[in-house]
């Protein structure tokens, strides 16, 4: 009577489709007279870790606490794991690191630690955990009394510790250091590598280039871009950038005339050169000689793709945000 | 590069079970308090204080049996101290920490984050209620032990419906502000709101304040059941106390 088994089996193996992570459509936030999100929608597929990178007030942070829970939306539907944001089904299932805070303010990092590890039925080991993220120095310390960056280690420890299938950082690395960031890094590659999936918020480029899968860009409560890194930094053959750093004030008009139709030569910051356009080896040659025939030396000489810098600038403008 | 091995984070979510988070939540907010030095100065220190004051000071007006009626008023600041004041100013910075914010996005359910902070408010009481009564003893209080179950249920009678309005107080406004009025209010209570002192005037005996201290002393001195007035006064205070927090008591 062992037939049924390869049935059931079977029908866990067939499963279509598996269900997003994370499957926001429509989503609308209003405070006040203010529209945080204005219609976002995205979608995040199981196992992968999606970046929601922008500037300082796009939003990022209002649509990942609705979908943690900590707030309702207007308009639009949410869905994390299938299920509804915050409800006792779905918080078992998921690891939360908020922006800032997260610690009674007498607590012990150990305590608050064994705290949320008992809320947990399978916790990771907390006095292990204290130890990768380099907090065994101060688990007597008061919560209050940790540095900021401590803070938001033992924030991203209790995030981790119920062995979630799914983690949502809000800006994970804001006031680490670098190595801390890099450990960060590391810790989330390694989630993913396990299966779990991560979305994170982030204002840095190289966070999202370095660990992101997907990465959608949003802007004033829209999104306004949407690939994987690669995706979104791929360049048409005319799409390159030759950079070069020499002494400031150089005339780029005359550089521009001595370059083929079609380039464009501009001073990006005080002594940075860069040449966009379809950049050959004629090009190159042409930029030095040019520049030895000018006294200087060409330095630094690079010629790369646009980064995700550049595509984040050109989408969301390079004035600063209040 | 730190490496970790293959499987470490591999999920396997679900919910602890009730008993220990309800355990380990109670344990974390006793001992946060008890750690709290304010905290001491305002449940513990200023009440022995005070207990032995008026039990000898014979300057103070208090009806006799003079200590007994003294543990009474006295028990009731305790209560009024840690689960009004105490728990309002707590909660006040518990939330400009992101604590709340925290644990409601762990798998404690809602209703195990309110009786966690009851269970912890009960510990500490029923420390102090402990401590006070040994310091009273020795100064000659005589109980009449009739009036035990009496004095429990007021206890956590009076716990629950000051924990009630400190949440009110504690939930819904900015932290310093909390620590401003929480500590007023306290002291005001504690002079004219019929605790340290009977006041002849009407209203006062609608405050929580003047019911618990009385329904103590009935029960305290006497060693018999309270009045229904005073308990009606506590539990009206506590059940309006508690359904307006529940709409204004804001995560962060």
């Amino acid at each position: 009577m062992r037939f049924s088994r390869p049935d059931r089996l079977g029908c866990v193996l067939v499963s279509p489709n598996p269900q997003p992570a994370v499957e926001v459509s429509g989503l609308v936030k209003r405070y006040g007279s203010k529209t945080a999100v204005d219609g976002l929608d995205l979608v995040q597929h199981p196992g992968t870790v999606l970046a929601l990178l922008g500037p300082n007030g796009a939003g990022k942070t209002t649509t990942v606490e609705i979908c943690e829970g900590f707030r309702s939306a207007d308009d639009g539907s949410v869905r994390v794991l299938g299920l509804e944001p915050g409800s006792e089904a779905l918080r078992p299932r998921i690891g939360v690191m908020p922006q800032g805070g997260g610690g009674y303010p007498g607590i012990r990092a150990e305590e608050m630690l064994n705290l949320v590890a008992a809320c947990a039925a399978h916790p990771l080991d907390p006095k292990w955990l204290i130890e990768v993220l380099g907090l065994s120095g101060a688990v007597r310390t008061p919560y209050k009394r940790l540095s900021g960056g401590q803070q938001q280690r033992l924030s991203l420890a209790c995030a981790l510790i119920g062995r979630p299938e799914l983690v949502f950082l809000d800006e994970p690395t804001a006031g680490m250091d670098p190595q801390a960031r890099h450990l960060v890094w590391d810790l989330v590659n390694a989630l993913k590598d396990d299966g779990v999936s991560v979305l994170l918020t982030t204002h840095l480029m190289d966070e999202a280039e370095a660990l992101a899968d997907d990465v959608v860009i949003i802007d004033e409560g829209r999104v306004v871009a949407h690939g994987s890194p690669a995706e979104l930094t791929a360049n048409r053959p005319d799409d390159q950038q030759l950079r070069f750093r020499a002494r400031p004030g150089l005339d780029t008009s005359l550089l521009s005339a001595a370059l083929p139709e079609g380039l464009k030569v501009r001073e990006a910051t005080r002594g940075a050169y860069v040449v966009e356009g379809l950049i050959d080896p004629q090009v190159v040659s042409t930029v030095t000689s040019w520049c030895a025939q000018q006294g200087v030396l060409a330095e630094e000489l690079t010629v790369a793709k646009r980064s995700l810098e550049d595509v984040f600038l050109e989408l969301t403008g390079r004035e600063l945000r209040s | 590069m730190k490496t970790f091995a293959p499987g470490t984070f591999k999920p396997a979510p679900g919910r602890g079970s009730l008993a220990r988070m309800l355990f380990v939540h109670a344990r974390t907010e006793a001992t946060l308090t008890l750690r709290n030095g304010e905290q001491i100065l305002l449940t513990v220190i200023i009440p022995l204080a005070l207990l032995i004051a008026l039990s000898v000071m014979s300057v103070i007006p208090m009806p006799e049996p003079r200590v007994g009626s003294a543990t009474a008023r006295i028990f009731a600041l305790a209560i009024i101290s840690s689960a009004f004041t105490g728990q309002a100013i707590a909660l006040g910075f518990d939330r400009r920490y992101g604590v709340l914010k925290r644990l409601s996005a762990s798998a404690l359910p809602r209703w195990l984050l309110v009786a966690g902070r009851v269970c912890g408010a009960l510990v500490v009481v029923a420390l102090q209620i402990a401590m006070l009564a040994v310091t009273a003893l020795l100064l000659g209080w005589r109980f009449p032990l009739a009036g035990l179950p009496w004095v429990v249920l007021l206890i956590v009678l009076g716990t629950l419906t000051f924990g009630a309005l400190g949440v009110l107080l504690g939930g819904a406004l900015r932290a310093d502000i909390v620590l401003a009025l929480a500590n007023i209010i306290w002291f005001v209570l504690l002079m004219v709101g019929g605790v340290a002192l009977s006041v002849p005037v009407g209203f006062v005996h609608l405050l929580p304040s003047a019911a618990l201290a009385q329904a103590l002393e009935t029960a305290v001195v006497h060693g018999t059941a309270p009045g229904v007035g005073p308990v009606a006064v506590l539990v009206a205070w506590g059940v309006v106390a508690g359904a307006v927090a529940t709409r204004t008591t804001r995560l962060t």
